[in-house]
């Protein structure tokens, strides 16, 4: 079990996490935190498998490091999104489905 | 019902994780040695380190994408928040003050070593773009800097100043008969010349992202 083998377990299990928050929970902001939890996981699989036989590959690091700023972006989008749900309905909660 | 579900759910998620990283550790070793050839065209790369020779030279296509999400999500970010209010900051601690004009030359300092030690050791237009932004938020938050409330024109320049540069010098290269082909000897200037551009930008858009919010 190398380095890179444990770095990409624990990207799964933050991954399965994130999920499990994104489902779980109701509040808009812990929703963006969750699903950047999924990201992190996402990030720490694909460097940590990358470089399970021991030497680290330059490829998947460009692509994690793209990566992380486009979730930045996207995070950001997410929360300006939030604050507008905030300011027309006065609640950071979707409204409920009929059928839940 | 919603304990119920709660711990279904979690129950789930668990073995979800557990088969992931069975997954993980039955996967058989890559046949494609993609390190290998990255570091086999090193030389002709025009930069002497890896990572930065895959973002701008070898897929320098997916840092062109990129900038332009960030830009995309910046101009969404404008369209929806609202323009009228706007509170400059409150907190105007001295000594916070007087913490960020000694950490904010600091901070353009380590942002364009980080540009130009992108070259050879990890670095580059990423992380000094990252470098500004948080100089710009530390500035906004100590109470120095003013929030944004729409883009004036030299602005806007600025914040697209990056992906029109990096579009410029792939529309300029298309006669090298593939998208962002460099040719070799003039590579590392090329580089140079996106990569500042680009942390330019990124360090705007980074931080218009959070001051265009406030």
């Amino acid at each position: 079990m190398t380095t890179g083998l444990i770095f990409a377990c624990a990207g799964a299990i933050l991954f399965t996490m994130g999920v499990a928050g994104v489902m779980l929970l109701d509040h808009l902001l812990r929703r963006i935190l969750a699903f950047n939890l999924m990201g992190s996981g996402v990030f720490l699989v694909l460097v940590g498998l990358a470089q399970r036989a021991g030497n680290p590959d330059p490829v998947p690091q460009a692509m994690v490091i793209t990566g992380i700023v486009v979730a930045v972006a996207a995070t950001a989008l997410a929360l300006a999104l939030a604050r507008r749900l905030f300011t027309l309905s006065g609640g950071y909660t979707l409204p409920e489905t009929p059928d839940d | 019902m919603k304990p119920l579900k709660h711990l279904t759910l979690i129950l789930a998620a668990s073995a979800f994780a557990a088969l992931l990283i069975a997954a993980m550790f039955a996967l058989p070793p890559p046949t494609v040695n993609l390190a290998a050839s990255v570091a086999a065209d090193m030389d002709r790369s025009g930069t002497a380190h890896p990572v930065t020779a895959v973002l701008l030279n070898f897929r320098g296509y997916d840092t062109l994408l990129e900038i332009g999400v960030l830009l995309l999500a910046l101009l969404v970010v404008l369209a929806v928040s609202p323009r009228e209010q706007h509170a400059g900051s409150a907190a105007a601690e001295p000594v916070l003050q007087m913490l960020a004009r000694i950490a904010v030359p600091l901070m353009l300092l380590a942002a364009g070593y980080l540009l130009w030690a992108g070259a050879y050791r990890p670095g580059g237009a990423f992380q000094a773009g990252a470098v500004l932004g948080a100089a710009a938020v530390l500035l906004f938050l100590a109470g120095l800097l003013p929030g944004w409330n729409a883009p004036t024109l030299r602005l806007r320049w600025g914040l697209a100043g990056g992906f029109l540069v990096f579009l410029a010098v792939a529309a300029a290269l298309l006669g090298q008969g593939a998208l962002l082909r460099y040719p070799p000897e003039a590579a590392g200037a090329l580089i140079l010349l996106i990569e500042a551009a680009l942390t330019v930008s990124l360090g705007l858009i980074l931080a218009g992202l959070f001051l265009f919010l406030s």
